[in-house]
């Protein structure tokens, strides 16, 4: 087990490499200048060029490359061209909206998500299903904007429940970080919820066709039971896969969700740093998204043989 | 129409004009109709009938368990001690099963929960029904392991099932359906799925516990060899109505019922026929097959050798069939697989009419694959079912360069000659049943003009009467085209009726060869020896009294 998890880690080493290679080529073959957007619309070729040299952005590209990897390597992650910071500092600072949201969302995702699917799934065929069915479609076509100024304007500006946006750092207290967040958490997690009902009601529904279940009501096991130790307890590596799988997908949502609430996370300063051009920033936002899904992925494998006996690496 | 109580007082099980009413789509309006038995205290009552006679719904029904909006109890009663079941509530009915009632089933593979520790899954019988400490709980689990002679149980308690053989699972169904010590114990084909050898131990334990624990067993099965072995009154049942009910001896020797004779007189009897031998040229001559398994190795974990098969020695000639007997994992369907080259053997030679095919590349193959056909064990899966009968059947022809008119005529030919009629090729494999099925895959191979026919476990999953026509289509064909015929089954009885010669195969090694006849009067390895030990209703005469009582 921890030379698999060796290895995998291993593994993850190149992938990053070519992203670190992709997002790099990527940026500097658009076209827009990140010197020209520091300078201003006032400013001459001259100060631009100046601003460039003082960026390094007028040496060879593979320098250029090499430079940054190297500083990585280091732990340098070099300095953020628009907000004149350290990028690692920035990062630190803006972690933890984005980690709450997704947390929350993918909580808050599994809660809703799998007893609806399973649910759907014992009363296949009923109006609970039908509707749990249709809430899936309907919460897969929606855009999460228009989610999020659906809920806004319900639940915050008609109801006011909740803060139409802003963020409450957790060492200020754990409800109203919890009453902060809970409205974005829920946008994000809409599709999601979508995604792994449907999923779960598949997975249970040909599950519940086995004869362990049969097995089960034979030992006189309440309904509940049935569904939950024998049924669900069969059924959640297929679930299991799809809520890494939604990780993937997660990152598009939190950059809209925090632009929508606006929150001070990654997404929106992922927003801020591609409208101005600022490389490293956007670079080390790229790479620490990307090795979160690495991890995720092998923490979902990993989850695998806890779920699953026979799955044993 | 049994009113006759079990051995001591009150019977366990009354069942009294008992009716499951099927969804009105169905050609039948009832699953069962009227059905009245009862199961003694004690005592092994045997329900016996090919498949849709509604001894499994009975079974479901007994327990509560019918599937939910497919079957509905539309009549009669039925009474565990005494006591009416069919107004109890799902309440009082989870109470009683496990406790009063339990039931174990078919498939151990597939009956036991995959991802949950067999202690914890019998221990669930005393988590519901009872108020017992976790330690106490654990104690008592382990008795009951005990008592159903798993091994090493201190351990064991603690393995998933996968990590079980078929039989040691089998076994832990039984240990969860004992530990209350129930009443009455439904066992719905226990031992269908298992080698014939676990069979044998398995039905001594399912005796051997009910005699210590005094439970009344309502045992369901297909096989009369196994009532021969464990019945004490038998029930028999067809289209959902009781045909007969007796003792044990009145049903395998002198059964009353037309229907009843009928299924007694086709149980294959374990007497092989006289055959002369075959001296006609050689069909197949498989010389020192092996095939082995290596999985594992470099950076995949530790390195694991599967010898499936070794230095396996055989010959067909033309006209002959040859058996292939042993248990699963012997290396039977191993060496069948190698022959038809759908694995690549790992060293030895295959000759098919005198061409070594063991190590012929793909496109080398090709021409020999049509002397080679197979007819495979599942009617129900070995068809496509998006296809028509006739589709499935001309697709090898035309493959080969027939015409799809010619294939065509031909296939028309070959229905009437398994049996069906020519319009049957129109239609779709669900449209009919196992036996028509097994025809259908019989004349799918024959469509090939093969020179060799692989049946793998051809018979297994068929009603007796039903095995007994195909067994005799496969020996008619087999005459009529000069086939050499190579016959894998775990089942001895159909193997003395069909078989030439035999090969007893154990652990991927031919251990025994030689002439049916002459292998089961004179076995000469330890293992055959055990093979016919083990085989259920062997020594009873079945129907042996048949032509005096009619």
């Amino acid at each position: 087990m921890v030379g698999y998890i060796l290895r995998r880690l291993l593994a993850a080493v190149p992938v990053m490499g070519i992203v670190a290679v992709l997002v790099f080529l990527m940026l500097r073959l658009t076209p827009s200048d990140p010197a020209a957007i520091i300078a201003g619309d006032f400013a001459n070729d001259q100060q631009i060029a100046e601003i460039r040299t003082k960026l390094g952005l007028d040496r060879p590209i593979v320098t250029q490359f090499v430079i940054w990897v190297g500083g990585m390597l280091q732990g340098d992650f070099g300095e953020s061209f628009f907000y004149k910071k350290q990028v690692a500092a920035l990062i630190t600072e803006r972690l933890e909206p984005t980690l709450s949201l997704s947390l929350l969302a993918i909580v808050l995702t599994v809660c809703i998500a799998v007893p609806l699917g399973t649910l759907a799934a014992y009363k296949q065929g009923s109006w609970i299903d039908r509707i749990v069915m249709g809430f899936s479609v309907v919460g897969f076509s929606v855009p999460v904007f228009v989610v999020g100024y659906l809920l806004i304007y319900v639940l915050a500006v008609r109801l006011d429940w909740f803060p139409v946006q802003g963020y409450q750092y957790l060492r200020d207290g754990f409800g109203g970080w919890l009453h902060r967040l809970v409205l974005p958490a829920l946008t994000l997690s809409i599709v999601f919820v979508a995604l792994i009902a449907r999923m779960t009601r598949t997975s249970v529904l040909e599950v519940l066709h086995e004869d362990y279940i049969r097995t089960a009501r034979a030992k006189g096991q309440s309904e509940l039971k049935v569904l939950v130790r024998h049924a669900l307890a069969n059924a959640a590596v297929p679930i299991l896969t799809v809520i890494g799988l939604t990780f993937a997908t997660l990152i598009g949502g939190v950059v809209v969700t925090e632009s929508v609430y606006t929150l001070p996370g990654l997404g929106l300063l992922t927003v801020d740093a591609v409208l101005a051009r600022d490389y490293p920033t956007i670079q080390a936002v790229i790479l620490l998204f990307s090795l979160a899904y690495v991890v995720v992925n092998l923490l979902v494998d990993v989850a695998y043989t806890v779920f699953d006996p026979r799955i044993r690496y | 129409m049994d009113g006759a109580p079990g051995p001591s007082g009150t019977p366990v099980l009354e069942l009294d004009g008992l009716s499951v009413a099927l969804p009105k789509t169905g050609d039948r309006t009832h699953a069962i109709d009227g059905v009245s038995f009862s199961v003694g205290r004690g005592e092994i009552v045997c329900v016996v009938g090919e498949s849709g006679s509604g001894k499994s719904v009975t079974a479901q029904a007994v327990m509560g368990l019918l599937p939910k909006g497919q079957l509905t109890l539309s009549g009669g009663s039925i009474r565990l001690e005494g006591k009416e079941v069919t107004t109890c509530t799902p309440a009082e009915l989870r109470a009683l099963r496990g406790a009063r009632m339990s039931m174990i089933f078919q498939e151990p593979m597939t009956a036991l929960n995959p991802v949950e520790r067999v202690g914890a899954q019998i221990g669930e019988v005393l988590e519901i029904h009872t108020s017992l400490s976790a330690e106490e709980r654990r104690n008592k689990v382990l008795d009951v392991m005990a008592s159903v002679h798993l091994p090493d149980v201190a351990s064991m308690i603690d393995a998933f099932p996968h990590q079980l053989s078929g039989g040691q699972r089998q076994r832990v169904m039984i240990a969860a359906a004992l530990v209350l010590d129930p009443v009455l114990l439904i066992a719905d084909e226990p031992t269908t799925a298992l080698d014939v050898t676990t069979q044998a131990q398995i039905l001594k334990l399912i005796a051997e516990m009910q005699a210590r624990r005094g439970t009344g067993v309502l045992f369901i099965t297909h096989d009369f060899g196994v009532v021969a072995e464990i019945a004490q009154r038998v029930v028999v049942m067809q289209h959902g109505k009781v045909v007969e009910i007796g003792t044990r001896d009145e049903i395998i020797s002198r059964p009353k019922a037309a229907y009843t004779q009928m299924l007694i007189k086709s149980v294959p009897s374990l007497e092989p026929p006289s055959r002369t031998p075959k001296t006609s040229a050689v069909a197949l001559a498989i010389e020192g097959l092996s095939k082995t398994y290596v999985s594992g190795g470099f950076l995949a974990g530790k390195k694991r050798v599967v010898k499936a098969a070794q230095n396996v020695s055989i010959e067909v000639r033309r006209g002959e069939t040859v058996g292939i007997v042993g248990e699963s994992g012997s290396g039977k369907t191993t060496v069948a697989r190698c022959v038809a080259r759908l694995i690549d053997p790992t060293d030895g030679e295959i000759k098919i009419g005198g061409v070594d095919v063991a190590r012929l590349r793909e496109s080398a193959l090709r021409p020999h694959r049509k002397h080679v056909q197979i007819v495979f064990q599942d009617p129900y899966r070995s068809l496509n079912p998006r296809r028509t009968v006739g589709a499935s059947i001309i697709e090898g022809p035309v493959n080969f360069g027939e015409s799809t008119a010619d294939a065509t005529r031909r296939a028309r030919d070959l229905m009437t000659l398994v049996g069906l009629q020519p319009d049957a090729l129109e239609r779709f494999p669900h449209q009919f049943s196992g036996g028509q099925r097994q025809r259908i895959a019989i004349a799918r191979a024959l469509a090939m003009e093969p020179r060799l026919l692989i049946a793998d476990e051809a018979v297994s999953a068929l009603d007796v009467s039903v095995q007994a026509q195909v067994l005799a289509l496969l020996d008619d064909v087999r005459e009529r085209f000069d086939l050499a015929v190579l016959f894998i089954t775990h089942d001895l009885r159909v193997a003395a009726q069909i078989c030439d010669r035999i090969a007893v195969m154990q652990n991927g090694v031919v251990v025994e060869h030689g002439p049916t006849a002459e292998l089961f009067s004179n076995a000469q390895h330890a293992y055959t020896h055990a093979l016919f030990a083990a085989a259920p209703g062997r020594g009873v005469k079945f129907g042996a009294g048949i032509e005096a009582t009619t």
